[in-house]
């Protein structure tokens, strides 16, 4: 850029390096604060959803019947036994990776793929399935009924 | 040998001394059994090794040669062999399956061993194909020890064993592929080259799993047969419960049956099985429909629509699918919409399985039930693209104020570089 | 009265600002070739608060424990407002400290500002640079993630290796045998609370030096403006040096941003511990020199095991490096070039073996 030789552009040259210097750093504290108030808002969903989950309420199910939940990324299986307790296991079937479901006159969970049972701890009883389903831990808190996976050391 | 063993008395009599040497066999299982000691240095087919022989089960369980062949093995070289202790020699191949069956189908006897193992073998095997055929003379056909070996036999847990399942097909082909053993059965030869390439084969050589059908699945083991025009679809139906069920309730079960067509194996082959496509929708070389439809016909514009609203709900999932690698390679985070994507492609299984009961609305409900989440997938994908662009944007917005800043700041240390004189400004930059 | 001018005044009223603030004034600040080379320390300090200001942001939705730590930082990078910006600028921001921090040490090698009267200056640095890669160390885990978990392990299986103590410092470190959940829990405490309070005692002293003694000027300059004092050019610190600082600060600024929004800081996969270790696990770009030099290093040498000499080596050399003004003492020429020559070499090894490191598979 050239040197100031001109008198008379000065302040205007003045003019112009204020509000660019000004106007640039107050645009950019604005730039760094608006993000940061933004931040400190805490989001309208304050669950991490991770490894708990509410997987329903508790007078949704009838003893006896079963739904299939969203526990992270997989899906889970939700039972109420007919005694009114509430158990919970992955509902991928080991095999092939279908969703499993839950047939409460024989009391077993079933994979219609192929014909794959499970007994109602998981394990796998008949068919193709090679390994029996996760089993996750149930409490009722409140109204819900939460399910999480079993808790390591 | 014959008259011998149908002689009742004398049966009982080998029966009970067999029984008798078993005992023994039993008592004295860590006995030294004097038959190795030379038939491990014979040439096949005499050759039977101590290697081989601790391998076998029978001998695990304390059997000895003399279990099956008769003879004295406490006594030392032809002694042994001795026709008063009741040695047999080599067992006929027609009178084996009745030599296994004795104890075998004893369930008084196996009880002792494993309760739960099965005592209908011989039972069944009189019921196939081998077994009709070895009692009309024919030596040819398979009997206990071609499948399932005979001095290092091993249980079917054991991987390696001739009837583990993962080679329950090579043991069947060594006879059923071999053209000139099989020549005037007047059947194929090539079911071992077509199961290869199917994808039950796959399933179990590549995914590992044992529970994919391997010959004796469908065909039986002991009581092998191929199963009858009008059991192809039970059978199958173990598995593929679904599909069985809709195909029960189509037009075409009844037509099946009364054209005598073996229901599954018409479309879908019965060795070769492969990945069924939406290719077998068609109307090109792998297209099943049309091999018995005739174009424009009802059935022909049923399955077009079933074609049609498959390939839609295909096409509305890549599409998702593309759009989701896009914004996830920008680094948007999308794993929400991942697990949708897998509902959606259970979606699809699901509307490829209806389509057994060629009815096109049933396959329609599927597919709508997919578009809607695929819809929703995309729309996830799509923001989450928009929501990169913003950030962009954003980004290039302070970039500039940055900017703007950089330049006043250079303008100002000019400015009050060039006035100001209370200072040796040396230039930073020449 | 402006309210500037009135605020000036009220302090002015209560405090000696003018004789408070005359240092600051005064200082000056030596202008040759090589002054640019006095940002990089400006800049890692630069770096260093915004590691503090986006670090406390992060507290504020993450959740220290195995079960919770990968879904907060999702949660963060997801849910959170911005917590995307905050979360990949911090992550980028640290890589970016370790560099220049390194640059700073090695400018300062270079240039002799380690000399006499400095050598308090440098030690406290060198101090500074090992926090540093300590912060780095520990914030890595943080996210639990499955490269981090296995790097954790790697790493802290190598200190298990330092002979006599190695086991206990394993065992202190890792909060067990193994890496698990109590690994992260007391990473996070070193993370946020030990290695900050550390770090804040050991740079106010940095600091402190720096102001008191001024900045050093390199021995070839030196002697010129010794010839000639003519020629010596000196620019005031406040507000000539300081402007263009702050436009290196500014030009830093804008890079981060750049990176957190077009080159975002991937999640990862959630660490499994009972899963098999991932093909290629290795550390962050600053320790992989060492760690290739240990992969490389034969099994056994002579009768000591290869790994053990090699965490040896590098703790000797570590040692030697914090002490290094000494090796130099003031008017040995050989001094001087041993110290010119062994920063030649450090230099070449790390900058080859982290290159080493990441080409071989």
């Amino acid at each position: 850029m050239v040197a100031d030789s001109n008198p008379q552009s000065k302040p205007a040259r003045r003019r112009i390096i204020q509000v660019l210097l000004g106007g640039g750093l107050l645009g950019s504290f604005a730039s760094f604060i608006y993000p940061v108030l933004r931040y400190l808002v805490p989001p309208p969903v304050a669950e991490l959803g991770g490894d708990q989950v509410i997987a329903g309420k508790i007078a949704e199910l009838k003893p006896n019947s079963a739904k299939i939940f969203r526990f992270g990324s997989r899906p889970g299986l939700l039972i109420r036994n007919s005694d009114g307790s509430y158990r919970a296991l992955s509902a991928t079937c080991t095999h092939l990776g279908c969703i499993v479901q839950y047939h409460g006159d024989v009391q077993e969970i079933w994979c219609a793929c192929h014909n794959g049972f499970y007994d109602l701890n998981g394990r796998n009883v008949s068919g193709p399935p090679p390994r029996p389903l996760e089993v996750y831990e149930v409490h009722l808190q409140g109204d819900d009924v939460l399910v999480s996976r079993k808790r390591e050391a | 040998m014959d008259t011998w063993l149908s002689n009742g008395f004398a049966r009982s009599l080998t029966l009970g001394f067999m029984i008798a040497c078993v005992c023994v066999g039993t008592a004295h299982a860590q006995a030294p059994s004097t038959c190795l000691d030379c038939h491990a240095a014979l040439d096949p087919p005499l050759q039977v090794t101590q290697a081989q022989f601790s391998q076998d089960i029978h001998a695990q369980k304390g059997l000895t040669c003399a279990s099956c062949h008769g003879g004295d093995p406490t006594k030392a070289d032809m002694d042994a062999m001795s026709k008063a202790a009741g040695f047999r020699g080599k067992i006929q191949r027609n009178q084996i399956p009745e030599l296994c069956g004795h104890c075998h189908s004893d369930g008084a006897f196996m009880r002792k061993y494993n309760p739960s193992l099965r005592t209908d073998q011989l039972a069944q095997y009189r019921t196939s194909v081998h077994g009709k055929r070895l009692l009309q003379g024919d030596t040819k056909v398979a009997v206990c020890i071609d499948c399932h070996g005979v001095h290092d036999l091993r249980p079917a847990s054991d991987s390696r064993s001739k009837i583990s399942p993962l080679n329950v097909a090579e043991t069947c082909s060594r006879c059923h592929s071999d053209a000139k053993y099989m020549q005037g059965y007047g059947i194929p030869t090539d079911q071992y080259a077509k199961y290869k390439s199917s994808v039950h084969h796959e399933a179990m050589t590549v995914r590992g799993d044992l529970s994919a059908p391997t010959c004796s699945t469908c065909h039986g083991n002991h009581g092998a047969t191929p199963p009858g025009v009008d059991s192809v679809r039970n059978v199958c139906a173990n598995c593929h419960v679904f599909q069985a069920q809709m195909y029960d309730k189509s037009t075409h079960k009844p037509a099946f049956q009364s054209a005598g067509l073996p229901g599954c194996v018409v479309c879908h082959g019965n060795h070769d099985v492969s990945f069924p496509t939406d290719a077998k929708l068609g109307t090109g070389p792998e297209a099943v429909c049309m091999r018995c439809h005739k174009p424009g016909d009802t059935c022909d514009q049923a399955r077009a629509k079933m074609l049609l609203d498959l390939t839609q709900l295909d096409n509305a999932f890549k599409s998702a699918d593309r759009v989701l690698t896009a914004a996830e390679s920008s680094g948007m985070e999308v794993s929400g919409a991942r697990t949708e994507q897998d509902q959606a492609r259970d979606s699809l299984t699901k509307a490829r399985v209806t389509i057994h009961s060629f009815q096109t609305e049933l396959v329609e409900q599927d597919i709508q039930e997919g578009l809607k989440i695929t819809a929703k997938t995309q729309a996830e994908g799509q923001a989450a693209l928009a929501e990169r662009d913003r950030r962009r944007r954003g980004l290039g917005l302070s970039l500039g104020i940055i900017l703007a800043v950089l330049l006043g700041l250079r303008l100002y240390i000019r400015q009050i570089e060039n006035n100001s004189h209370n200072v040796e400004t040396a230039e930073l930059h020449r | 009265m402006t309210l500037f001018a009135a605020m000036r005044n009220w302090i002015e009223e209560r405090f000696n600002w003018a004789d408070l603030t005359a240092p600051l004034r005064e200082k000056a600040v030596p202008a040759h070739d090589l002054s640019y080379w006095y940002f990089l320390g400006g800049i890692t300090l630069f770096l260093f608060g915004i590691q503090v200001c986006t670090g406390i942001l992060l507290l504020l939705y993450y959740r220290p424990s195995a079960t919770e730590a990968f879904e907060s930082v999702q949660y963060i990078m997801t849910r959170v407002q911005f917590g995307w910006l905050v979360r990949s600028i911090h992550s980028w921001a640290a890589n970016l400290m370790i560099f220049t921090a390194f640059c700073h040490m090695f400018s300062v090698l270079f240039l002799g500002a380690y000399r006499k009267p400095r050598e308090m200056t440098w030690i406290t640095g060198m101090l500074l640079l090992f926090l540093a890669m300590g912060f780095g160390f520990s914030g890595y885990l943080l996210p639990w993630n499955t490269l981090a978990f296995f790097a954790t392990k790697v790493g802290t299986e190598i200190t298990g290796q330092v002979p006599v103590i190695g086991h206990g410092l394993k065992v202190f470190l890792r909060g067990g045998e193994d890496v698990t959940g109590a690994t992260l829990t007391r990473f996070f405490g070193f993370h946020v609370a030990l290695l900050p309070g550390l770090t804040t005692l050991l740079l106010l002293t940095h600091i402190a030096l720096v102001q008191y003694f001024g900045m050093s000027v390199p021995p070839a300059v030196e002697a010129r403006w010794k010839a000639l004092p003519s020629e010596a050019r000196h620019i005031k610190f406040f507000p000539n040096f300081f402007l263009r600082e702050l436009m290196a600060w500014y030009i830093a600024l804008g890079v981060l941003g750049a990176l957190a929004a077009i080159l975002p800081w991937e999640l990862g996969t959630k660490a499994d511990p009972f899963a098999p270790a991932p093909a290629g696990i290795r550390p962050e770009w600053y320790f992989m020199f060492m760690f290739q030099t240990l992969k490389k290093i034969p099994a056994k040498v002579w009768f000591a095991d290869g790994d053990v000499l090699g965490i040896m080596a590098f703790g000797v050399a570590g040692i030697l490096w914090v002490l290094l003004p000494f090796f130099d003492p003031a008017g040995d020429k050989r001094g001087r070039k041993l110290v010119l020559g062994a920063g030649m070499f450090a230099l070449s090894y790390i900058i080859a073996m982290t290159i080493y490191g990441y080409m071989a598979k």
